[in-house]
């Protein structure tokens, strides 16, 4: 390595782009909308696995420019319904080997997740959980003052506080990563197995004939496609809607923020669903801190001074010790929210056209399972047992998958 | 903070309000829609990026549920009235 460091600086040559431009053809077989970690995820196990190359992700702005740029990458699998519980495990194990798979460093770090329960209800809900948690094979356990002021001893689990913790549902598994690299490796690999990543390529339409897909509209030029997959996260219902498909979808703006830098002192993720807050801290020795979702659905990426002012209420009451410590930066995503807090993965009723939305505030951790398991269903016509429960017509079967009490607030 | 025009109230911060989603009328005749039509009322959404119809009500104040229009792009609100106006 800096062998090749050297070689590179003294010869004067650019290293090899991590994926290249290319002019715009006029037909693939697959085209996918939206250059987040799904899009690219997709694009990757489709060349990957099933030897599908002659596939362009057709990205708006530059990749990683939505949610997967955003978000502050928790990744775990303690949800509250079986369905959701396998599928996001097969996600986690997915991350876990992806710096291998790679050979680039997407800096995954398994530290333990910690759900608070400030009332009998949560403490409830966390028993359940940890049940169907552990049916399905998942590390995860209730857990009480105590231990968790082991695991993090600058909480305060006294009764001082207005609503004070009575436990936690412990997920040793749940961990956080480096979001953009996630994205960058995707997109390297795709591009080196021969998937045509175009940035600054919007869609502006899609052409359907009878029912079935046959062509999408960019500002650079009309693509012929007989597949297109709609990873377009907040704005899905945008593209849904040029396809004629109805999505059960609401964009919601999500707000993040960081700290200045700390030396190490959190080595756990904790989030409160009653307080609506969570943080971890990143290898810089950043706070990184988030709630719930705005007040209003809105595709404005702006910050408010309410979301700081309220979660630096709610931190302190968990960590008092944070009183002077200064907030650097934030920012916000948009997310499309779903009734049932789970996503919308599949098939529509034109044919060609495939969803693979609805990911909230919860998805990043989900890109490598549903790339995979998507990829598998382009390639095979067959959707897969995993992710068969998140069909768009759940909607219409009553059949929803209810992930509320694990999705709201810990992402 | 965006501020929202109560139609009772005046220009307040959007922080005394609570946010009731877009105008989504109920099916004219409820008996005579099949079960799909049920589903994309109670489900599906328009998601409109751009101006939109959309309920508010102020909880903080004089407890009015009322219409906005506004840009779901800007936050820009259009204009506020009262249901039937
Ligand atoms: C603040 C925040 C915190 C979050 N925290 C977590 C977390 O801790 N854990 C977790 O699992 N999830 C989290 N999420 C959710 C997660 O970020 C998303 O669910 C996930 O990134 C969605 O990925 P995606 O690839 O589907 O979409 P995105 O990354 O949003 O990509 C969609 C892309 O589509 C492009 N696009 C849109 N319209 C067009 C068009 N017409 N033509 C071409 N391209 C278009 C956009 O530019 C965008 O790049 C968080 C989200 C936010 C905002
Ligand atoms: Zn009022």
């Amino acid at each position: 390595m800096p062998n090749k460091l050297l070689k590179q600086a003294l010869s004067g040559q650019n290293p090899a782009r991590m994926w290249r431009d290319h002019d715009l053809k006029d037909s693939y077989d697959v085209v996918i909308i939206g250059g987040g970690a799904h899009g690219l995820a997709c694009a990757y196990y489709l060349a990957r696995h099933h030897g599908l190359t002659n596939v362009a992700v057709l990205e708006k702005r530059y990749i990683g420019s939505g949610g997967s740029g955003r978000n502050t990458t928790i990744i775990r699998s303690n949800y509250l319904t079986p369905e959701g519980v396998r599928f996001y495990d097969e996600s986690v194990k997915l991350y876990e080997q992806m710096s291998a798979e790679f050979d680039f460093n997407v800096m995954f770090s398994r530290r333990g997740h910690l759900t608070l329960a400030h009332t009998d209800g949560a403490v409830r809900t966390m028993r359940r959980r940890a049940e169907v948690n552990q049916l399905q094979g998942v590390d995860s356990r209730l857990i009480w003052p105590e231990e968790i002021k082991r695991l993090c001893p600058p909480i305060d689990v006294s009764d001082h506080p207005r609503y004070p913790i009575l436990g936690a549902l412990y997920h040793p598994p749940g961990g956080i990563i480096r979001h953009d690299a996630v994205v960058w490796g995707y997109a390297h690999h795709a591009d080196r197995l021969g998937v045509h990543i175009h940035q600054l390529t919007e869609v502006t339409g899609i052409a359907v004939q009878g029912e079935r897909v046959t062509g999408v509209q960019t500002n650079r030029g009309f693509i012929k496609t007989g597949v297109v997959l709609n990873a377009t996260a907040g704005w899905c219902t945008t593209i849904a809607d040029m396809a004629g498909v109805k999505l059960p979808i609401t964009t919601f703006p999500l707000q993040a923020c960081v700290t200045e830098p700390l030396k190490p002192f959190l080595d756990v993720i904790i989030v409160s669903g009653s307080l609506h807050v969570y943080v971890s801290q990143s290898d810089r020795g950043e706070l990184v801190m988030g709630a719930s979702v705005d007040p209003f659905a809105s595709y404005s990426m702006n910050g408010s001074l309410a979301f700081v002012e309220n979660l630096a209420g709610h931190m302190l009451e968990l960590f008092p010790g944070l009183r002077h410590v200064r907030v650097l930066r934030q920012w916000a995503g948009l997310c499309d929210m779903t009734p049932d807090f789970s996503p919308v993965m599949g098939v529509t009723p034109v044919a060609g056209f495939l969803v693979d939305v609805g990911w909230g505030t919860w998805g990043f951790k989900a890109s490598p399972v549903s790339g995979k398991r998507m990829a598998e269903l382009i390639a095979t016509g067959r959707t897969p047992d995993l992710i068969h429960p998140f069909r768009l017509s759940r909607f219409y079967e009553n059949d929803l998958v209810g992930e509320k009490g694990a999705a709201s607030v810990g992402h | 903070m965006i501020q929202v025009e109560c139609p009772n109230c005046g220009l307040r911060n959007a922080s005394e309000f609570r946010y009731g989603g877009e105008v989504n009328p109920r099916p004219p005749q409820p008996l005579a829609i099949g079960d799909a039509e049920w589903t994309d009322y109670i489900y599906m959404r328009r998601n409109a990026a751009g101006v939109q119809t959309e309920w508010w009500y102020h909880r903080n104040g004089c407890g009015t549920w009322f219409l906005a229009e506004r840009d779901t792009k800007t936050n820009a609100v259009v204009r506020t009235y009262l249901w039937g106006k």
